[in-house]
Formats: structure tokens, sequence, C-alpha cells
């Protein structure tokens, strides 16, 4: 069989960058600083090969693996989410000693899982990409292995992250031995046309079980509140964007290009499920006093909507979540290099009433935190209405317009608590005030993402005809 | 004699997976356990795996078998490294003892 190697350079150029780099580290070059900057131009590196490699559709390494205008563009916002989450790590794990070279590298072989999965053509290419993710995940969330709290969020996640991969592992050996393929392309020839057996509806429902894990979705989401908190800040942050974008994006490919023709079995499913995630994320988060845990539900609560972009199962939808993923990313990073600038006599401090009197001692991040939780919230004109309004008239044009009701309510109930760090911030007794000066990368970072989310609304075509036209390869093959 | 087909070997694979799922939730004492019942879940999979190969006679479900078993013993591998850190810290790894945030 012919190889063609040229859709997945820019993986094999992280593959080997991020080995070199490894290797850089164990023989000498052991300042964490350096290591990251390295690793920000791998990433770099890797972005641009990756907008320069075309947007048409390839397949290759056999049939496991395929690019094309929607590959791009999600492996364009896993980069960024990655490489920001590397920046804004830098001054948070010198503070902490834990600025180890390790560090950056395992974030840099998460992000290559990450590409693996979203370029996924097979099955056997979904679970490696998944499993490199995971692993490396793992590894995350455990890193400040001195804390209890660490290292007990490394274990929880390690053993329902191990759980959901078995899971979504049974799926596929069931839709393997029911359709007898493991390419996406065979799948789809097999199931169009025709009532699939009991054995592949069974497969497909393991499998996104599976796959509900990895996205925290609503029945699966209860390791996500504990190893949010657990792990350190600058992990939480990469935990919220990158993999979830990944992850979201495999959701999509899975569900469009295999089983695109199953629409009516798995759309009741992904419907239960958004329903289940935006209540859990508007109604447990009210209660939340540390802020990490709030960002946890809040996340929760974000993939609930994609969700609901999801179940339409139309062009229109997928378009609507990609355009939701873009901007959740931005107000993410954002919100936590806030959460990273909250620290008082030298250490981290997490909860949200110690947020009291931020306005004042620092009014520029306040402003840029209260803008993104009003993003967050979707006030127009910022960002996140966009966001939620595109899902919203994708479901409405899709039929289900009890679904994008139950949306807009859960929505105004995840009003509230968004809203309440806004009033503790500008109009709570001032307690301790926050240490200064702040790290510039973290400045840096917080002010890229509140230009982006303000500015969304004078030029939203930049996002809007690249999902486009992502959403529309999906569909035209 | 009872000819054995596809039909045993899917129902010794989902009798293996169940018990690996409620080895994980009922169990109360060990950690160790949940890590063994994970590896009951990964290894009931290939069983299944290799049953569909050789009832379709097609080579993928062995391959996907083979890479199954390999990610299993780097999943082992982590867990394991995982697990030492946080007998470290907690001086226990029981089940109960894992409770330091809520959720």
């Amino acid at each position: 069989m012919d190889m063609i190697y040229a859709p997945a350079v820019p993986e094999i150029v992280l593959a080997c960058l991020a080995m070199a780099l490894l290797m850089a580290g164990v023989f000498g070059l052991e300042r964490g600083r350096i290591v990251s900057w390295l690793c920000v131009v791998s990433l770099a590196i890797t972005l641009l090969l990756v907008l320069t490699g075309g947007t048409d559709r390839v397949v290759g390494l056999g049939g496991l693996f395929v690019t094309g205008a929607f590959a791009v563009y999600v492996k364009v916002l896993v980069l960024i989410g990655s490489a920001l989450a590397i920046v804004m790590s830098l001054t948070f794990n010198e503070r902490e000693a834990l600025d180890r070279f390790e560090f950056p590298i395992v974030i840099l072989f998460a992000t290559l899982g990450m590409l693996m999965m979203v370029s996924a053509n097979d099955l056997i290419a979904l679970y490696l990409g998944l499993e490199l993710q995971s692993l490396s995940l793992y590894v995350l969330a455990a890193f400040r292995r001195d804390t209890l709290r660490s290292s007990e969020a490394g274990l929880k996640y390690f053993v329902l992250g191990a759980l959901s991969s078995g899971m979504l592992l049974y799926g596929c050996s069931l839709i393997y031995g029911f359709l007898g393929a493991t390419g996406f392309d065979a799948i789809a020839a097999a199931v169009g046309g025709g009532d699939p057996s009991l054995g592949v509806v069974v497969g497909l429902v393991f499998l996104l079980a599976g796959l509900c894990f990895k996205v925290s979705a609503a029945p699966f989401h209860m390791w996500t509140p504990d190893v949010y908190e657990g792990a350190p800040t600058p992990v939480t942050a990469l935990f919220s964007v990158a993999p979830k974008i990944a992850a979201l994006a495999l959701f999509i490919r899975v569900l469009m290009e295999p089983f695109g023709d199953l629409t009516d079995k798995w759309q009741q499913i992904i419907v239960v499920v958004a329903i289940l995630s935006m209540a859990i994320g508007a109604f447990t988060a009210i209660v939340q006093e540390n802020i990490k845990r709030l960002m946890a539900y809040s996340s929760i609560g974000h993939v609930g909507y994609a969700l609901v972009g999801i179940a339409t199962g139309t062009e229109e939808g997928v378009r609507a979540v990609l355009i939701y993923l873009a901007i959740y990313l931005f107000m993410n990073v954002g919100v936590f290099a806030c959460i990273l600038a909250m620290r008082q006599k030298g250490s981290a401090v997490e909860n949200i009433s110690d947020l009291a009197g931020f306005s004042k001692s620092r009014p520029l991040v306040a402003g840029i935190f209260a803008a993104l939780m009003f993003s967050m919230a979707g006030i127009p004109p910022l960002a996140g209405f966009f966001g939620k309004f595109y899902v919203f008239m994708a479901a409405v044009n899709a039929g289900l317009v009890p679904l994008a009701v139950f949306g807009v309510l859960a929505s105004v109930v995840g009003c509230y608590y968004y809203l309440r760090i806004v009033k503790v911030m500008y109009f709570d007794e001032a307690g301790e005030d926050m240490d200064r000066p702040l790290p510039s990368e973290i400045g840096v970072v917080a002010g890229l993402s509140a230009v982006v989310v303000v500015l969304f609304v004078v030029v939203p075509w930049t996002i809007t005809d690249f999902a486009g036209g992502a959403a529309r390869t999906l569909f035209s093959g | 004699m009872l000819e054995v087909g596809l039909a045993h070997y899917l129902t010794l694979a989902a009798i293996l997976f169940t018990l690996g799922i409620f080895g994980i939730f009922l169990n109360r004492k060990n950690v160790i356990i949940i890590l063994m019942s994970i590896e009951l879940m990964l290894l009931a999979v290939n069983i299944n795996l290799v049953a569909f190969s050789r009832f379709l006679e097609d080579m993928t479900g062995q391959v996907f078998a083979m890479f199954v078993l390999t990610v299993a013993a780097a999943e082992a591998a982590i867990g394991l490294a995982i697990l030492v850190v946080y007998f470290r810290n907690r001086g226990s790894i029981a089940v109960e003892d894992i409770n330091l945030m809520k959720g």
C-alpha cells in the first residue's frame, strides 16, 4: 500500500521536536523557562505547517489520517490554546517551584495527541490519539506531586479517564464487529441506507459515553470539579480549553462522518446529554465558593451549549459549534489569566470572596475580568452572546425549539453566578490587596483575550467565514 | 459436543467487562483493585476484538488488539506512578481516604 505522509507532516514535526526537547532537557538544558519558550516556538512552527498545509481534504497514512478545512480550523484553536497555557504557566511554575523542563514537554505530547484525534479517520487512530492526550493529561494533573490535592486530582482523573477509555473501546469493538471495518469511510458505507443492527447502536452508545467523559458532558461530568480544583492552575487552564476543543471536534467528526446517516438514532442521546449538561452547569455552579470549581461547572454548561449545536446534525449547527469553540477558547484563557493574577502575600488564592476589592487594587485586570464574565454570561455585544446566538439559531432552524428554549433559560440562570463575581469585585468590602506587579505575560494574555471578546462584534466574519468553510467540508463528501 | 461460536466469546467478554465496571464502582477497599478492574475491562475488549477478527476473517481486529495491549501497558505504568505519588502524600491507598475534595 502506498503511504502518503504529507497530511501528517505537522504532527510528525511536532513529535520530533517534542522528543528532541525532551533529550535537550535530560542532557543539560534544565532551565524551565528556556524549554517553555522553545515549546511555544515548536507549537508556532506546527501552527505554521498546519496553516500552509492547505484546506483540501487529503487522506493519508493508509487511510488512518485525514486533513481538511475542518481539521485545520480545530488544530489552529488547539495549538493556540496549548501555547497560551504554556505561556501562562511560566511565572506560576517558578513561584510554586514547579519549573521543571518536563512540564511544557508533556503539554507538547498532549497537544500531539489532540492533533491526532482531530485528524483521526479510523477507530484505531481515534483511540491512539485520545490515549496519547489522556495519558499526558493524567501526568499534568498530578504534576505538583508534593501536594495531596494535586495527586488526588491526578488519581481521580486517571481512574475515571481509564474507565471512559474502556467504555469507548468496548464501543469501538462492537462497531468493528458488526460493521466489519474500523475506517470511517468504510463505516459510513456500511451504515449508509438500511437499518443498522442492534450491535452497532449499542456500540455507538458506548462510544458516545466514552466521548462524553472526555468532554465532561453531564451524566459523566463528576471528575471535572475535583480535577479542576486540585490541578495546578495553568494545567486547569489547559484542561478547560485545548482537550475540550479537540474532544468536541472528535465528537463532531464521529457523528457527522461515519454515523451521519444515523442522525435519528444519536440525536435523542445528544439532546438529553445537552439538557443535563446545561442544567448541571447552571444550577450547581451557584453554590460554589472556589473559583476553579466554579469554572469547572461553567465549562460543563458550555459543553452543553456546544452539544446543542451538535444535536442539530446540520451544517449550520456544526458551523455554530465551531464559532462557539473559538469564542470559548479566548474567553476561558482570559478568565484563567485573571485567576492566575489572584495572589495575596505571595501565594495564590482561589476563593471568590478573595476577589473583594479587586476593582480598587487592580482596576485594569478587574475590568478585563468583568468583561469576560459578561461575555461568559452571554450579554450582547460581547463575543459570548454571539456564540450562544448562532448555536440556538441552528437549533431553532433544525426544529429543536424546546432545546433552544431550555438553553436560553439555562443561560439566564448562568448569568447569576457570573454576575456575582462582578458584584464581589466591584461592590464588596475590600479585603486583602492583591500582589503587585502582575507578570507581564499574564497581562498580555488577559489583554489579548479581552480584545478578541470585545472586538468580535466589529469583525465577526474573521471567525465565522473560516468556521463556515470548515463545517462545509464535513457535509460535502 | 458444544460448538463454541462467536456468541460465546461475546458473552464472556460482556461478563468480564461488566465485572470490571462493577469492580471500579462497588470496590470500597483498595485502589490497586481499581487498576486491576481497568485491566479487566481492556482485556474483555481484546477478547471481543480477536473473536470478531477470527469470525470476520479480517486482520484489523488483531492489529487493534495489539495497540490496545500496548496502550494498556502505558496506562498501567502511569496509573501506578500516580498511585505511588498519592501514597507518599496520603500514607494510604484506601478508596474511602480519597476524599479531600468532594464531588
